[in-house]
């Protein structure tokens, strides 16, 4: 009786066992598709079939159905495929749609699926690079002529023989270029004595200073860990100001040996501890999700708010005409602007169907008027392409005026901070600004845990 | 049987023999068709629990992205979960989880089980039950978002408390590193109290209501019938109720991850928060499957003890 007592026991523990393991292990295990054996996966090294590049490449005559996965939240990828139909009827679309934090995670499954999207949304794309599911894009930028449009667009989808981001071999395209900086209430920055941008940082905190004395709610910004820390903003926009874009961007895209603990780095850092010590941020900061920080800056709480321009039509719906935006300034006047600036990134899946099909679709939405057009009225971002494409009109009043002039102003671009590895901003960036916030962490520590994070996920 | 043997007969000697193997067969088939009845089950148990539970070993000894080439590593992505910033800090966040996920909804679920079943047993009973009950139904995905909005600093709770006075304590609960914590475990407490109750009511219906009156007749107070008579024959179901609601703790992650995603600066992060990282942002599979294992031992440490015990007083 004791004997078979402990079977029991043992038995329904091992259920338990093994029900809890299938719940824990389940990310690593029940994501990996049948088909994909690990053994028959083309190793790394394996340079992707190229296309042939002696025509160039359309969608035929043919009825072809692209099988598309985009990100739930923007309807302006639909709406370019509605058009492209348009112009195009033997084109039609499959489309699929998937949260951004979900496409982390099933990108690589759907790239390496017996039937991969021709067109899919990139959360990152180097490690799908390198595991051979993009296809090489290098002979349909000679064919449509995307290289000789202007240089920094395609450069960070572009990939070295040691797969460091920057140049090299192009992956991905962007089918827009977003631009961050500092949108701000003009009610409340007239109030606060603003009449133009300002011009160095100095001029900025002064501003904040005013802005904190009136009683008003200086810049307003997100903080939860759901939403990821919105405060890296800030910090990457002061990095930038008191140091140069090159060492950033050298370290987001893991060049050997390159740190984020750099003396211009830790100014930056102090100035963002002085900002949270000085109340220029929400005291439940670590609480506020992104959704959150961009209603209540459209409800008028925050003179100034760090984001970037896919946020251009919830700020003029919220405020409209009253929203407007400057990039970053210089710590000295005169200097340089520097911003994020990162593609809206989309690839195409190495075994895909229709390939050309989709590269003829960046090359169309890069260049087509009315493509053009659509795409800024959707996201407010610029559409890239050549120097002398079509410039799409904008309406009076809207922020998207700001934040497209903006472009030619910028003397260097970078990808995010957060973007330096698919978890460093989950593991390094959003926990330990988050302690900055709660005073548990200093400027000093603050870089130096980020990079002790950076070099653990690197060497995994 | 033992009528058959009586006689001297022979046929009913050979009759028993053809009986016994007619019963055999019998007994052979049902079985046989019992076992088709739990195959498709089996099946699904076998492909969706065990195989899953076998790869996350296997995967433990190798580096793998999830998509490219595999690496065995031995015991490195053991030593390497323990690089994790703060894994012990997760550990130590988990069973401070199981005071709230497990010992308070017990607790109060025992409480409020006995009140439910001593005075209400009509329709307010149900109605209180069913009250009780329905965060289990609530999708979890949306109880999140409700509760994030109730824990906000503009938020109801905090509302509450400036309009009784105690404007001094309010705070964004789910933002503060010292109360993120307890407030999570308070949206456990919603979840689990409900399942507790119904689990430990169903078990006070089957308790003899003889003992209740011999005990009234002794002149025992409610709380003397509570300790004597309702605790120690509600020990099984108690055990159950721990035993699930520990592991909803240990192995806690959606309403985690729905709420508060580990943050303010990994006060709330649990080991399968970590798990979910690794394993879907990092996309190191290794490691995340070390820490599903690690995870797993872990809990069974725990749970051994208050299965052995109740198995026991089940006895």
């Amino acid at each position: 009786m004791i004997k078979k007592t402990v079977l029991y026991s043992l038995v329904s523990l091992l259920v338990l066992a093994s029900m809890l393991l299938s719940s824990c292990g389940a990310p690593a295990t029940t994501e990996v598709p049948a088909t994909v054996a690990p053994a028959t996966v083309a190793p790394s090294t394996e340079v992707p079939t190229e296309p042939p590049a002696t025509t160039v490449p359309n969608c035929g005559t043919d009825p072809v159905v692209m099988k598309v996965t985009f990100e739930t939240g923007w309807d302006m990828p639909t709406q370019l495929t509605e058009e492209f139909t348009k112009q195009f009827p033997n084109v039609t679309w499959d489309i699929s749609m998937e949260q951004f934090a979900n496409l982390i995670t099933t990108t690589p499954l759907l790239l390496a699926s017996d039937n991969p999207p021709d067109l899919i949304r990139l959360p990152t794309m180097v490690s799908f690079a390198q595991d051979g599911l993009l296809l090489n894009l290098d002979n349909y930028a000679t064919a449509f002529g995307w290289n000789e449009w202007p240089v920094p667009q395609l450069n960070q989808n572009r990939l070295d023989a040691n797969w460091i981001r920057g140049s090299g071999t192009l992956y991905a395209m962007g089918l827009n270029y977003s631009m961050t900086g500092v949108f701000y209430n003009k009610t409340l920055a007239a109030q606060i004595g603003m009449t133009e941008p300002p011009q160095t940082v100095a001029e900025f905190e002064a501003l904040l200073a005013a802005a904190k004395a009136a009683g008003l709610q200086p810049i307003m910004e997100w903080g939860s860990a759901k939403s990821g820390m919105g405060l890296a903003f800030p910090l990457q926009n002061l990095m930038a100001a008191y140091g140069l874009v090159g060492p950033i961007n050298d370290w987001i895209f893991q060049k050997p040996g390159a740190t984020i603990d750099t003396p211009t780095n830790l100014i930056a850092a102090q100035h963002l501890e002085m900002w949270i010590q000085n109340g220029y941020f929400p005291p439940d900061i670590n609480a506020i999700e992104y959704t959150d920080a961009a209603s209540r800056f459209g409800n008028g709480e925050g003179v100034f708010t760090f984001n970037g321009d896919w946020q251009n039509g919830g700020y003029d719906a919220a405020m409209p005409g009253n929203v407007g935006f400057f990039l970053f300034p210089p710590a000295e006047a005169g200097g340089g602007y520097a911003a994020m600036s990162a593609p809206l990134t989309y690839g195409i899946a190495a075994n895909a169907k229709h390939a050309d099909c989709a590269a003829f679709f960046f090359n169309w939405a890069a260049t087509n008027e009315t493509a053009r057009q659509i795409n800024v009225d959707g996201m407010g971002s610029n559409p890239g392409g050549p120097a002398d494409a079509s410039v799409p009109t904008v309406a009076a009043g809207s922020v998207t005026i700001d934040t497209l002039s903006a472009g030619p102003k910028l003397s260097g671009a970078m990808d995010f901070i957060a973007n330096a590895t698919s978890s460093i901003f989950a593991q390094g960036w959003t926990p330990e600004l988050q302690k900055m916030v709660a005073g548990e962490q200093d400027a000093a520590g603050l870089l130096k845990a980020v990079q002790a994070e950076y070099e653990r996920e690197i060497s995994q | 049987m033992v009528i058959l043997m009586m006689t001297s007969d022979k046929r009913p000697a050979a009759f028993m023999t053809s009986r016994r193997t007619y019963l055999s067969k019998r007994v052979r088939r049902e079985t046989f068709v019992g076992w088709l009845f739990t195959l498709p089950a089996l099946f699904m148990y076998a492909f969706f629990v065990l195989v899953p539970f076998l790869l996350t070993i296997v995967y433990s000894f190798f580096r793998w992205n999830g998509v490219g080439p595999m690496t065995w590593v031995g015991v490195k992505n053991y030593v390497y979960v323990f690089q994790v910033p703060n894994l012990i800090g997760t550990i130590f966040n988990a069973f401070w989880l199981v005071v709230w996920f497990s010992f308070i909804p017990v607790g109060l679920g025992l409480i409020v089980a006995s009140v439910i079943h001593r005075v209400a047993t009509g329709r307010f009973g149900a109605v209180a039950r069913t009250v009780l009950f329905l965060p289990q139904v609530i999708a979890l995905v949306a109880a999140g978002i409700i509760w994030g909005w109730l824990l906000a600093l503009p938020g109801l709770i905090n509302q509450a408390l400036r309009t009784v006075g105690l404007g001094a304590l309010t705070r964004a609960w789910l933002g503060d590193f010292n109360w993120a914590l307890s407030a999570v475990g308070m949206v456990g407490v919603w979840v689990l109290l409900g399942f507790c109750i119904v689990l430990l009511q169903t078990g006070m219906t089957k308790i003899d209501p003889a003992l209740y009156e011999s005990a009234r007749l002794d002149g025992a107070s409610w709380f003397q019938e509570f300790l004597a008579i309702t605790i120690p024959l509600l020990r099984h179901e108690i055990g159950v109720c721990l035993t699930v609601t520990v592991i909803a703790a240990l192995a806690a992650f959606d309403i985690i991850w729905v709420t508060t995603a580990g943050g303010p600066g990994n006060s709330t992060s649990v080991p399968g928060i970590q798990i979910y990282i690794l394993a879907f942002t990092q996309r190191a599979i290794g490691p995340a499957s070390a820490l599903a294992v690690m995870l797993m031992i872990l809990v069974v440490i725990v749970i051994l003890p208050i299965q052995w015990l109740t198995r026991e007083s089940a006895q």
